[in-house]
This record gives structure tokens, C-alpha cells and sequence, in this order.
């Protein structure tokens, strides 16, 4: 892989962030591989995209003002690869792994270009716990000891990119090491001694795949949205997009994931949007309380942040960057979510890179292997049985921003053949403040089916049953209102206004969610449960009402008890007594029939 | 040092393509045309030797003869506290007849993006006096704002009152594509208003040529950059953003780019990106705040310019019939000022009077529907015709406390504080005193006012 190591070129041509180069020295080239052009002693970063006879076209992951015809370019031999070591966690990284926190020591206000700095510290020395013993046989991935990153046990492992089974020599005792000292000693099937260290890279748009095997998602992952958890919910392991026009709460939603979701580990990747969006996690998640560890929620998080006015070649590689770190994680057996906002920026960015090697372009100018290197990201997560036994999941939720909010343009379109839940915005729901503003009519899951036996089990045996028979209320509920537009409340029977007064309740009480209050920002499954059969049953009772207005007035009064109710602790005493009053209305109502 | 080339071989467009080796990419060229006309340009591509130039001024009569003479350094712009009152073209050269920035130091112009981890969370208000905005969609410092508007609208007169009110340190003009009685209008207020001698103003009028269009929302941002990390707070004033989506477009046309939507670029969003994002609260410096102004062809929010300034800005204003819209405007920053730096009341009536203004729209369909008109009703279009006169009204200038107090005298002058939905503390201390001496009454009174009426 490395035999390349020497090849050299020099810049014949510049446009934009492309740059082709002619290979003047050494012959080898590999597709995507790193090179660095060597701007008067600034060397910027630039993969090779195109290769066509001596002439190489490389995206340059930096502003290419300044290059000149004739400029040396040094090639690598090594694709785009992420630093993977103990320190990842509590990060913030651009597209490239270049850790911003450093940078902005040495660099100011501004990202100066050419600037790159290894992703974790190397020489922070970490306590090192060895577990695998001499003479155990090993396969990529599998454990050899671990330290202590944060609240986690960070595993080492043997190299993913190993082949076949090795065989562990020896294992350093427990001790205090840097990253790059050798910790283990295996031997390979060829007789090959293989020093390990805490310290690997993995080329980007390659899969770690140092697992036994890929395992079909059965189990929910909570993210503490109800909207999410009881109508559409995710699997652990699963992939969903959220898409939506601007202003639909995409951003709030996504933050709101990123904080509550019952996961190990949350990876933001803010890929071409605003760095404003950013920077309230940047001060916010320091501060903020991780319920599941006791640390702070910053300590279990990696953010990548590429904004939209940075380089856009970077941004293409940012998704990749947040999705191998997912992977790698995944390898030590924790529950990964990857939060990827927005995948429409990273198909522009590769529209715009499509547009200057003069590909033919598809819809939208898109080019056509937009489908598939969509499938190919969202395919990466899953769950995975590893090499001991254990397993570990990458979960990937995606935004898309649509052109003109309209979800018929080809980046949701390729994204909807590929995922498991679609959680559609509408800007109809959020003009009327109905947040969070996944459309309960347009959105699907389909990993409500797949997660049947596990849902029925854990949460309630008709559990799938009462969501969907809740949700074909709340499609009969929108009839009855288009239908009242026409021709007015007079015009339906008591019986109609009744569904749709109850696919109110459902909408107003429970599927929307405030998420700027403290307790209803985020329901716990458990209260979900609780809070959901109680209103179900509300859903499924019987009422019979003289007038009108004797049904709105008794529905207004239920509907504001389940409202207030979403506001009290589950363990406050006036929850108990909602709960009551809720139970009593029930009676009474049931008892007019 | 600097070569002079007397040959262009391909004219397309503003683009010149000419065969000069050495040449580096974003390289800035000087071209005397053979009548004696001259105009800078940019390196935009480079084959090998040939190089593509964008001619600021526009290819329009340029001779093959011309002569070309690359300059070594990018586009800059001069920068000096001197520059505090002139006026500038697209080409960063004056054009009011004074005397050109010879001394002043250069800068780079659309520099690096700034590390998203030297950024600080906005926090300062900045009154605008205009109640559309400070009450309901307040500004925040740092924050990027478009105006969403249609031709016809008086978006460029809005846009000059901002700048004559906000008390910012520094305010900087970007006309891209201006009328020339656009630009004289500017000009005109900014001296009446006396806040010349802290303006700095790019102009481009839609007489000029197309490409220096581009180059205007550089200039400015590049100087109000500079500006802001001297610890001023800059308000960036752009008109028209559109104007510049359309300059990219006619570009990347010439330049055989194949178009994505509506004929424009691909990187339509990364171009409108690089510039908005410009806007910035520098940690222990100054800050840019960015208002601009985004035409919509056919008054249609999904157009590529609005659709991808939308995602890109923190909000918009509509400015609609010659009013700024209260439901479509959004400020995404506000929570981050309301009620932390300006008074305890403000959210509560900012959402109080939006509730009650969706109600009393609602009680007017139904009366246009021909329902007939309950005594509710009546109350509601009363409060309507106040809210539009004392709050929509564009003319209405006045500080946020003001605005304020008399959103809850208008409320007060239409309902009872139980039809209000605002918290009991709050009531107690701001509910007009002269309007009811007890709930009680106040109903009471209500009752009689519409018994009378009816």
C-alpha cells in the first residue's frame, strides 16, 4: 500500500478546487489517495479523485488561491484516513480530523489554510489494562486491553486491517503508555510479528468491518422524542433521515437527539451548515449533564464540524470522518448514534466536484452516482456481532434539506430507498407552532414491524397493535377536519367530531413536545408507556354526547389534563393526581353511554 | 517583473482566455484595452498555460490587442479608518470624486472562514426602532438577516432606516445592481441622518458591469471584517442578494458550468454561504451583524435565491404589501435576547399580541365568509385595525419599551386581561392601571361597550 510513497507530480491545470497534476516521478497512483501540493512551502491537503493516464485530478480540501502551474505535488500513497487512539471523545473536529480546539491556539479567529495537526494528543500517556494473554488466537478487532477514555473503557484492539488470525505473543503489564508505544506483539499465519499499538488509522470511505457478522436490528433505540419512540420508532442499529424546509425545526430536533438519545456515544457531524448551530453546542454540551454516565454530555461526544463557508471539498469528507469514528466505537461494543446534518450539503459538495470534471450530470445536475454513494453512507450503520461474542451498534440519523422544502428532488429521493424511518417536517405543522414537526400523516418506520416481538415484549404485549390503531385515528381525525373546512362543524355528525377531536388530543398532548421545558423535553420510554395507555385508553373509549359543544367542552378539559400533565415530573405527586383526574373523567364520560 | 501579454486568443462572455505561463489561480490582471479603456480581472481558470480571466468591467468591446498585465497578488481591497464616509465601486475604486485609498495598507478579500470555536454565542440586542422587529423578530448582534421581498417593496428604504437606527459603530453599504436613484436615496438619508462619517459604501449600479457585482459583497464584508476585529460592532447592509445570484449564474453559464436549478450554479449554496457566514461576534473583539435584502422573482419563497438564503441565514423577514409580515418573519436568535437583555414582559407580549393578531385575522375570514359578526368579534377587528396601525405600520418609529407599553395599552384597550393568556405576575405590573380598576369590571365594562355598539 505504501510502495507509492515517492510518486511526485507538478499543477497543470486550476479550476476551482480542482487541480490537475501530471506525474512526473514514480508511476503509481492510487483512486482517492492523499496528496499534498506544495503552495511556496504551505502544503495543502488534496485527494485524488480522476485518474487518466499521467494526468491525476485532485480535490483540494483547502482555497486554492495562489497555486501556480508547474507547483510540485507530493503524493502519499495513503488514502483519506481518520486517527483512531484514546482522546477522540470530547472533540471537536472540521471534515479532516483536525482538532479546532488546538488550532484555534495557533491560528486566531481564522482557519489558515495548509494547517493540519494530529487528532488526538500523542503523547498523553494513558493507563493501559491488558486482557488478552499469550498464546490466545485473535482475528481484526478483537480485544487486547483497554484504558480509561472518559467514562468508557476504551478497547485496543488488533488492527482492522489485518488478514486471518494471529497469535498473541506477548501483552505489556498494566502501565501508563502513549499512544504510538507497543502494547501487544502478535504473530500472524505467515510467521509475521505485528506490533500493536493504541494508535491506528482507517481510510475514511472504507467500512471497518473486524466483526463476525452483521446482525438484523430488533431493538429500539430511545431517543426520548415520543413522536419518534411510540410512532416511528428507530432501531438500534438502524438508519432514518429527517427531512424538511427551513425553519421546520430540523436543527432544534436535531439537538434535542444529540442531547436525550439513550446511546453510548453521540457523533454530530454539522456538515455544511451554520457554524452559529455549532457553537451552542460547543458552549452548551460542557455544562449539560449526561443522565447515563453522571459526566458532563460533552464528555461522551465527538462534534465534526465542517460549515457551510468552509471548504467544500472537506465537507464531502466530513460525513465519512463522523461515520468511521461511529465504526470504530461500534468495535469496542458501545451504541453509537451519528447525527448527520445536513446530507443534502454533502451531495452538493458532490454536485459541485461532479460539475468540474465535466461528468454527465443527472437530475438536478446531481451526478448519477448520487443513489449509490447514499446507500453506500447509510449502509455503514448497523448492528454487529463482534469477534467475542459482544455487540455494538452505529445508529445514523441524516437531515435532508430539500430544495423549496419539496421532498420529490433527488438527495430525499435517494434517501428514502435506503432508510428505515422517514421523519418528514412539514412547514404546514411548524407555521402552526406544532413541534416537534415530523408530519404523523406523511412519515413512515418501518422498523415498527421489524421490532414487533421486542416492542410487544418490553413495553406493553398490544403495544403495536394501539400505535397503529392510534395512528389510523389520527388519518380519520384529519378527514373529519379537511372535511369541516367545507362545510363548517354543522355539517359533520357528533360522531366525526368526535375522531377528530381525539386525533387532536393525540396530536396536542402527546405527539408534540416542548422541547424548551425541562421535563417535556425528553420522555423516558418507561413514562411513554404509562403516559401513552393512559391516553389510548382515552382514544378507544365510547362517549356519547347530547351536544356538540358537550363534546368539545369535555374533550378541552381532558385535553388540558394530558397537556399539563407532559409538564410534571413523572414522580410528582401532581402527575399522580392528573393521572386521577384523567381516570375519573374517563368514568364519567363512559358512564352518559 | 511583471510580464505585459498583447494577444487574446478567446473572448466569451466577460471571460478572456489568454496564453501566459507562471500565472497563479485567483491572480489579479490589469487589462488596457486598445482604446485606451482599462479594467482589472481575475484568474478564474488555468489549462496548462491558458489562463481564463473574469473582466470586472465586462468584455463588451474589448480588443483581441489588448494588453494584460498580471498584478501577483489577489483581489484586495485598501483598508484605513479614512475610508469612514467615501463611497467605492465594485472594483474597490472611489467614486465620489475624491481622492483615491493610495496609502492605505490592502487586504485579502473573501479570507479564510473563521474557526467555529473562536465564535461566542450572540447575546446583544440592537434596536432597530421599528416595533415589526424589536418587538416581535428582535436583531440580534452577529446575527445574519435577509430581507424576503418582491420588486416594488420598500426594501431598500427599510433597509436605510436600519442603518440610520441601529447605532452600530460601523456601517458598511453593499449596493449590488442598485438603480442609480437607489443609490442616491441612500446616500441622501445616510447624510441627513448624519451617520456618513461611520458609513463605508460599495456600490454597484445596475449600469455597471455584471462581474463587479460579485466582487461588491466581498469588498464589504472584507472591510467590515477588518473593522470588527479592531473590537467595532459592524452592521453590514446588502441590497440585493439576488441581484448577486444572478451575477454567479450569467458567470457560470460562461463558463460552460452545467446548472442545477433554474440555470444556476451548483454552488449556489456555498456562494451565498461563504458570504452570510461572514457574519460573526468575535471573542473579545467586535462583531458583524448582516442585513440583507433577497428579491423574490414572483414573490416565490421556493426560488433557488430565497430557498437557499433561508437555510443558510438565521431568519427573514417578509416585507410584504409594504409591511413586515408577523408570522412568516423569523428571528432564530431571539430567545437568545428576549427577556435576558431587554424587559421581563417582552416575550409575554410578543406572544400575547401575535395570538390575538391570528385570532382577529381569523374572526375576518369568517366575517368575509359571510358568518355573521359576534360581539368577540367585533372587539378583535378593533384590535386588528390597532395592532396594523400602531405596530405594522412601517412609519412607526419608536424605542422597544415604548412599543411595548403600547402593546399593552392596546391590548387593554380591546380586552380583559383574562383574554390576554399572559401570566398573573406579569399582568400585575404592566396592565394599564387606567384601563380597569378589577377584572370584574373590565368584563362588565366590555359587555356594556358591545351591548351599546350592538
Amino acid at each position: 500500500m505504501t510502495q507509492a510513497g515517492n510518486t511526485i507530480g507538478k499543477v497543470v491545470g486550476i479550476n476551482g478546487n480542482l487541480v490537475s497534476v501530471e506525474v512526473t516521478q514514480g508511476a503509481d497512483v492510487l483512486q482517492n489517495e492523499v496528496a499534498y501540493v506544495d503552495l511556496e512551502g504551505i502544503k495543502l491537503k488534496s485527494e485524488v479523485i480522476k485518474v487518466q493516464d499521467r494526468i491525476c485530478h485532485l480535490q483540494v480540501f483547502e482555497d486554492t488561491r495562489g497555486i501556480r502551474v508547474g507547483m510540485p505535488v507530493e503524493f502519499t500513497g495513503e488514502m483519506l484516513v481518520v486517527e483512531l487512539a484514546p482522546g477522540v471523545l470530547n472533540n471537536i473536529y472540521d471534515g479532516l480530523q483536525n482538532p479546532l480546539k488546538e488550532l484555534d491556539n495557533k491560528n486566531g479567529f481564522f482557519l489558515k489554510r495548509g494547517q493540519y495537526l494530529p487528532a488526538i494528543s500523542l503523547k498523553k500517556k494513558w493507563r493501559f489494562h491488558p486482557t488478552a494473554k499469550p498464546g490466545e488466537v485473535v482475528r481484526a478487532g478483537s480485544w487486547l486491553g483497554w484504558v480509561p477514555e472518559q467514562h468508557f473503557k476504551h478497547r485496543i484492539m488488533a488492527p482492522f486491517g489485518m488478514l486471518g488470525t494471529a497469535t498473541v505473543e506477548s501483552v505489556v503489564p498494566e502501565g501508563d503508555y502513549e499512544v504510538r508505544d507497543t502494547v501487544a506483539v502478535l504473530t500472524d499465519d505467515q510467521g509475521h510479528k505485528i506490533n500493536v499499538t493504541m494508535y491506528q488509522t482507517w481510510p475514511v470511505k472504507k467500512a471497518i468491518k473486524a466483526y463476525k457478522q452483521r446482525l438484523y436490528p430488533e431493538e429500539q433505540l430511545v431517543t426520548a422524542c415520543r413522536i419518534i419512540d411510540t410512532m416511528f420508532p428507530v432501531g438500534r442499529g438502524g438508519v432514518a433521515c429527517i427531512p424538511g424546509p427551513f425553519g421546520a425545526g430540523k436543527t432544534v430536533l436535531q439537538h434535542l437527539l444529540s442531547k436525550f438519545a439513550q446511546v453510548d456515544i453521540v457523533i454530530v457531524v454539522a456538515c455544511g451548515e451554520r457554524a452559529g448551530e455549532v457553537v451552542e453546542l460547543i458552549y452548551e454540551f460542557p455544562e449539560m449533564d449526561d443522565p447515563k454516565t453522571g459526566g458532563k454530555l460533552m464528555e461522551r461526544t465527538i462534534i465534526i464540524c465542517n460549515t457551510s463557508s468552509m471548504p467544500v471539498a472537506a465537507r464531502d469528507a466530513s460525513i465519512y470522518t463522523g461515520v468511521t469514528l461511529g465504526e470504530y466505537y461500534r468495535q469496542m461494543g458501545y451504541d453509537v448514534l451519528v447525527l448527520a446534518d445536513s446530507t443534502s450539503r454533502w451531495a452538493q459538495a458532490m454536485r459541485e466536484m461532479s460539475g468540474r470534471l465535466e461528468e454527465i450530470p443527472g437530475e438536478e445536475a446531481f451526478p448519477a452516482y448520487l443513489e449509490s454513494r447514499v446507500a453506500n453512507i447509510y449502509e455503514r450503520a448497523g448492528l454487529v456481532e463482534l469477534q467475542n461474542g459482544d455487540n455494538g451498534a452505529v445508529t445514523l440519523i441524516g437531515t435532508v434539506s430539500p430544495a423549496g422544502g419539496n421532498f420529490e428532488e433527488p438527495v430525499t429521493q435517494a434517501t428514502l430507498k435506503v432508510v428505515g424511518a422517514f421523519l418528514g417536517l412539514s412547514r404546514s405543522r411548524s407555521d402552526q407552532r406544532r413541534f416537534p414537526a415530523i408530519d404523523p400523516l406523511d412519515s413512515w418506520s418501518l422498523y415498527l414491524d421489524q421490532l414487533k416481538d421486542s416492542l410487544d415484549r418490553d413495553l406493553d404485549p398490544h403495544w403495536v397493535e394501539m400505535v397503529t390503531h392510534a395512528s389510523s385515528t389520527l388519518r380519520r381525525s384529519s378527514e373529519v377536519s379537511k372535511m369541516m373546512t367545507v362545510v363548517g362543524e354543522e355539517g359533520i355528525s357528533i360522531g366525526d367530531l368526535v375522531t377528530y377531536l381525539k386525533g387532536e388530543m393525540l396530536d396536542m398532548a402527546y405527539l408534540q413536545q416542548n422541547a424548551f421545558d425541562d421535563v417535556d423535553a425528553a420522555t423516558p420510554m418507561k413514562r411513554q408507556v404509562r403516559d401513552f395507555k393512559l391516553l389510548y385508553e382515552a382514544m378507544s373509549a365510547d362517549f356519547d354526547f347530547e351536544t356538540k359543544l358537550q363534546a368539545r367542552q369535555f374533550f378541552a378539559e381532558l385535553q388540558d389534563a394530558f397537556y399539563q400533565k407532559n409538564y410534571v415530573a413523572e414522580d410528582s405527586e401532581d402527575y399522580r393526581k392528573y393521572e386521577e383526574q384523567i381516570r375519573k373523567m374517563l368514568q364519567e364520560g363512559a358512564s352518559r353511554v | 517583473m511583471f510580464k505585459t501579454y498583447a494577444r487574446i486568443t478567446n473572448i466569451i462572455g466577460d471571460i478572456a482566455e489568454l496564453d501566459a505561463p507562471g500565472v497563479a489561480y485567483g491572480e489579479l490582471a490589469h487589462i488596457v484595452n486598445t482604446n485606451g479603456e482599462s479594467s482589472l480581472a481575475q484568474v478564474i481558470r488555468i489549462d496548462r498555460d491558458k489562463i481564463s480571466l473574469q473582466v470586472f468591467a465586462g468584455a463588451k468591446g474589448l480588443s483581441t490587442h489588448s494588453k494584460v498585465r498580471f498584478l501577483g497578488h489577489p483581489m484586495e481591497v485598501p483598508f484605513a479608518d479614512a475610508m469612514l464616509g467615501r463611497i467605492f465601486n465594485g472594483s474597490g475604486l472611489p467614486i465620489d470624486g475624491k481622492p483615491p485609498m493610495d496609502d492605505a495598507p490592502e487586504v485579502e478579500i473573501a479570507g479564510p472562514s473563521v474557526n467555529p470555536v473562536m465564535r461566542v454565542i450572540p447575546q446583544n440586542f440592537i434596536e432597530t426602532r421599528i416595533p415589526m422587529i424589536d418587538v416581535f423578530n428582535p436583531l440580534v448582534e452577529s446575527q445574519k438577516l435577509p430581507i424576503f421581498s418582491s420588486a416594488g417593496e420598500p426594501y431598500n428604504e427599510l433597509l436605510a432606516r436600519v442603518g440610520l437606527q441601529a447605532h452600530a459603530d460601523v456601517i458598511i453599504l453593499g449596493g449590488i445592481g442598485l438603480k442609480f436613484d437607489e443609490y442616491i436615496l441612500f446616500r441622501k438619508s445616510f447624510e441627513e441622518g448624519g451617520v456618513m462619517d461611520r458609513t463605508v459604501m460599495f456600490v454597484h449600479t445596475a449600469a455597471d458591469p455584471v462581474v463587479e457585482r460579485l466582487l461588491v459583497p466581498d469588498l464589504a464584508l472584507a472591510v467590515a471584517e477588518r473593522f470588527g476585529i479592531e473590537g467595532k460592532r459592524v452592521l453590514v447592509l446588502l441590497t440585493d442578494m439576488t441581484a448577486f445570484a444572478d451575477a454567479l449564474k450569467e458567470i457560470s453559464v460562461a463558463m460552460e458550468q452545467v446548472p442545477s436549478n433554474l440555470g444556476y450554479p451548483g454552488s449556489l449554496y456555498s456562494d451565498l454561504a461563504s458570504r452570510y457566514e461572514k457574519a460573526v461576534d468575535f471573542e473579545g473583539a467586535g462583531s458583524i451583524t448582516i442585513l440583507a435584502v433577497t428579491t423574490m422573482p414572483g414573490n416565490d419563497v421556493t426560488h433557488p435565491v430565497p430557498d437557499n438564503t433561508g437555510y443558510i441565514t438565521e431568519g427573514q423577514y417578509y416585507l410584504n404589501n409594504g409591511v413586515i409580515h408577523p408570522f412568516g418573519s423569523l428571528s432564530r436568535l431571539k430567545q437568545l435576547v428576549i427577556g435576558k437583555v431587554t424587559r421581563e414582559d417582552h416575550g409575554a407580549v410578543m406572544n400575547a399580541m401575535i395570538r390575538l393578531y391570528a385570532k382577529a385575522l381569523e374572526s375576518k375570514k369568517k366575517i368575509s365568509m359571510g358568518f355573521e359578526k359576534t360581539e368577540t368579534d367585533e372587539r378583535y377587528l378593533k384590535y386588528a385595525d390597532l395592532f396594523e396601525a400602531r405596530f405594522m405600520d412601517l412609519r412607526v418609529d419608536t424605542p422597544l419599551n415604548d412599543a411595548l407599553d403600547r402593546g399593552w395599552q392596546t391590548m387593554a384597550e380591546c380586552f380583559s386581561r383574562r383574554e390576554v393568556g399572559i401570566k398573573k405576575d406579569l399582568l400585575e405590573t404592566y396592565w394599564p392601571k387606567s384601563a380597569d380598576s378589577s377584572d370584574e369590571a373590565a368584563d362588565d365594562d366590555e359587555e356594556g361597550k358591545a351591548n351599546a355598539a350592538g
